[in-house]
């Protein structure tokens, strides 16, 4: 039963690509956005994947509706596990949702498929100016001379921390000018104080863009240049090695553990005293039982004195074969404009890309929410991405991640997944 | 007449045909089409070029593929385990003034009838390491409980458990019926020859309810070998034992959705249709050596 509903699904994808193949070709690039918004008909459906940030988004919807009262807008939410293996299925047989978030790592591969519309005339005609975000952030969302997203927020990653289980376990709290020992002598004391009620020091997921993505730039290593892995590069080994000690110690949960009791939930239950993150879990942290003994500092310094952090944001994007492209280019402007950026800001949602909104976001919530923006200015450094990134992403996972803490050195380990990450690389092409 | 008898022709046709067309268009088609798409490559959003065997190769290649038939044999073979607990149970359900027979029906029934998905979810709190109620409980008679969805093995074994407490309602239902179709003379003119109740119970009901339990064995066979949606939302796609837990159908999901390689995805999709269609024709050769159809 089960499985002839997944076979008749993979059949009628590819049935219905032979069919309808060639049918629209309207390119929904060339949609310019009326004058008269009443003139502007249609349902829409927008995807996303984040939960945390739906009331947001129906709150945009509502603004959106506002102006544009013809216009029917529904939501539809997927968790991120299955959100890009959904549109990709969706994407086959030419169902896409009108407007969908889109993060780095899967741009390319939608934009070079002809998946996406391109936002030329929306650029032209001045109803998305790119001079709004940050610049780093439109090229991560452009492809072959052409821009495909409208950034929607920026993200980089910091230290949380628990100030009633620091001060519970008679600790310091962390400060900027912690190091990595520091990290580490105060994850040992955590330990020993807290560990017998099953508190962890520092409850990490022991993700890529969170845990050892930062960890590996600060230490001065990389994941990808030149169209080449940095796995087997020495200095990104001690970031991974890093992670691994921390594990091996007993201050981080195994990926194991992550597995049954995700790193988050075990922080923001009070079970963990740290946690390497980013701010898009503001909102979840204002709707947690600890959110009045949170507090964020920047991530501690590798022991060369460096700090980096990852800088990632997400776009709305536009399905190339929407049916109803008027209305998609419309909302899509909205969600690119200040008002947009302004609602999701104010409810702590995510840190807007809209330039000078930031100030809202930050004032949304109790903790030094300034540490996210400074990071990017000050310490970041661009995502790694490539054109078919979901592939090398799942060798992490798969080969990196159960690592941590386990009997493989991580010199084992980076040239292993360097290797068979170039061979992914080489395909690409 | 001769008119009316070729519309009496057409009639039966007529209403055939939605069924018909069912077939044709979810079954015959999609059998032939997988079959046509092991033999080619996919793009990302389709498009496809046609590849010969590769994809085969790439199959008997692929050291995940030994593991995943094996996992699932595993399984299945756990969850074969529920028939005699429902052969058993069954029985006991089925003796005359037992009290409460629809309580306990509806108790045994309802884990069938509920979302596999919703029941997975429960039970991955049950079966948590740390906080789960499993683990508390062998914690009171002194037993420390391992990660049960996280430690190979053990997870197997965990969505095994699961897949035969959910099978155990449906089985009951099958072989209820089977039991309402003993007569009742049998047993009594067992009682009154001083069998005792086990006597008649191996005698008796075992060896009348085999076809039944014949009937059990292939369908449980077939949805072992499907096993997917417990496993995926039990255990969840990033657990690190999934590598070392994963069953066929978990592979083809793999491939066809998350790696986008759906021509391979085809071909092991060909390879389940192949075992299940071997395991099933061996199943009723065998039948003849100890089904009891009289």
């Amino acid at each position: 039963m089960r499985i002839t509903a997944l076979l008749a699904g993979v059949v009628l994808a590819a049935t219905a690509l032979t069919a309808c193949g060639g049918g629209s070709d309207s390119s929904a690039g060339d949609a310019k956005v009326p004058d008269d918004p009443a003139q502007v008909k249609g349902d829409l459906t927008y995807a996303i994947w984040d939960v945390n940030q739906q009331p947001a988004m129906q709150q945009v919807v509502k603004a959106f509706n506002a102006k544009y009262p013809n216009v029917k807008v529904s939501i539809s939410l997927a968790t991120f596990d299955q959100y890009f293996t959904k549109l990709k299925t969706q994407g086959s047989s030419d169902n896409l949702p009108d407007v969908f978030w889109m993060n780095g790592p899967n741009l390319q591969l939608f934009a070079a498929n002809k998946q996406l519309a391109p936002l030329d005339t929306l650029l032209e005609a001045k109803q998305v100016d790119p001079a709004n975000y940050p610049q780093a952030l439109n090229e991560l969302y452009s492809w072959d001379g052409k821009q495909y997203g409208v950034p929607k927020d920026f993200d980089t990653i910091a230290l949380w921390y628990n100030k009633k289980l620091f001060a519970e376990a008679k600790v310091a709290p962390p400060t900027a000018e912690w190091t990595w020992d520091d990290y580490k002598a105060a994850a040992a004391k955590l330990k020993a104080a807290l560990g017998a009620k099953g508190i962890y020091a520092s409850g990490d997921e022991l993700g890529n863009q969170g845990n050892y993505y930062p960890a590996i730039m600060s230490n001065g290593g990389y994941v990808l240049k030149d169209g080449k892995s940095g796995y087997g590069d020495p200095k990104s080994i001690e970031g991974l090695q890093f992670w691994s000690d921390m594990v091996k110690a007993g201050y981080t949960p195994t990926a194991a553990q992550n597995a049954e009791t995700p790193g988050r939930e075990r922080f923001f239950s009070g079970k963990a005293a740290m946690m390497w993150n980013g701010n898009w879990l503001v909102s979840m942290a204002l709707k947690s039982p600890v959110k009045n003994d949170l507090a964020i500092v920047p991530l501690p310094k590798a022991p060369s004195g460096e700090r980096k952090t990852p800088i990632h944001g997400l776009a709305n994007v536009m399905s190339a074969k929407s049916k109803n492209p008027q209305a998609a280019a419309a909302f899509l402007a909205f969600l690119g404009g200040k008002d947009a950026a302004l609602i999701q800001a104010k409810a702590g949602a995510a840190n807007p890309a809209f330039n000078g909104t930031q100030t809202d976001f930050v004032n949304s919530a109790p903790y030094a929410l300034t540490t996210f923006i400074d990071a990017a200015s000050s310490y970041s450094e661009p995502y790694p991405v490539s054109k078919d990134t979901a592939v090398w992403n799942k060798l992490e996972t798969d080969l990196i991640a159960p690592a941590f803490g386990g009997d493989k050195p991580m010199s084992e380990v980076g040239p292993d997944v360097a290797a068979k990450m170039d061979e992914a690389l080489g395909k690409e092409k | 007449m001769s008119r009316r008898r070729s519309a009496d022709g057409r009639w039966p046709w007529l209403f055939v045909l939605p069924t018909f067309l069912g077939v044709l268009v979810f079954y015959l088609w999609p059998l032939v089409k997988t079959l046509y798409d092991s033999f080619t490559e996919t793009g990302p959003f389709g498009g496809s070029t046609w590849v010969g065997g590769a994809n085969y190769s790439q199959l008997f290649a692929d050291s995940e593929v030994y593991r995943a038939v094996v996992n699932t044999v595993v399984y299945t073979a756990i969850v074969l385990l529920g028939i005699p607990l429902a052969v058993l149970f069954a029985s006991l359900l089925n003796r005359p003034g037992l009290r409460g027979v629809m309580i306990y029906r509806t108790l045994f029934f309802l884990p069938y009838v509920a979302m596999p998905t919703a029941i997975s979810l429960v039970w991955r709190i049950i079966y948590n390491g740390e906080y789960g109620v499993l683990n508390q409980a062998l914690g009171v008679v002194g037993v420390d409980g391992p990660s049960w969805i996280t430690t190979p093995w053990f997870a197997l074994v965990a969505v095994a458990l699961l897949g035969l407490w959910m099978s155990i309602g449906f089985n009951m239902i099958v072989l209820s019926a089977g039991l309402k179709g003993i007569p009742g003379e049998l047993y009594e003119a067992a009682s009154l020859d001083g069998a005792s109740q086990v006597q008649q119970f191996r005698s008796i009901t075992v060896p009348l309810l085999t076809p039944s339990i014949f009937f059990l064995s292939v369908v449980t066979t077939i949805a072992g070998f499907q096993l997917f949606d417990q496993l995926f939302a039990l255990l969840g796609p990033t657990n690190p034992v999934m590598p070392k837990t994963q069953s066929l159908v978990f592979l083809f999901y793999d491939a066809a959705f998350v790696g986008n390689e759906r021509g391979y995805a085809a071909a092991v999709a060909v390879l389940i249709l192949a075992v299940v269609g071997l395991l099933t024709l061996f199943q009723f050769r065998f039948q003849r050596r100890w089904v009891n159809y009289d």
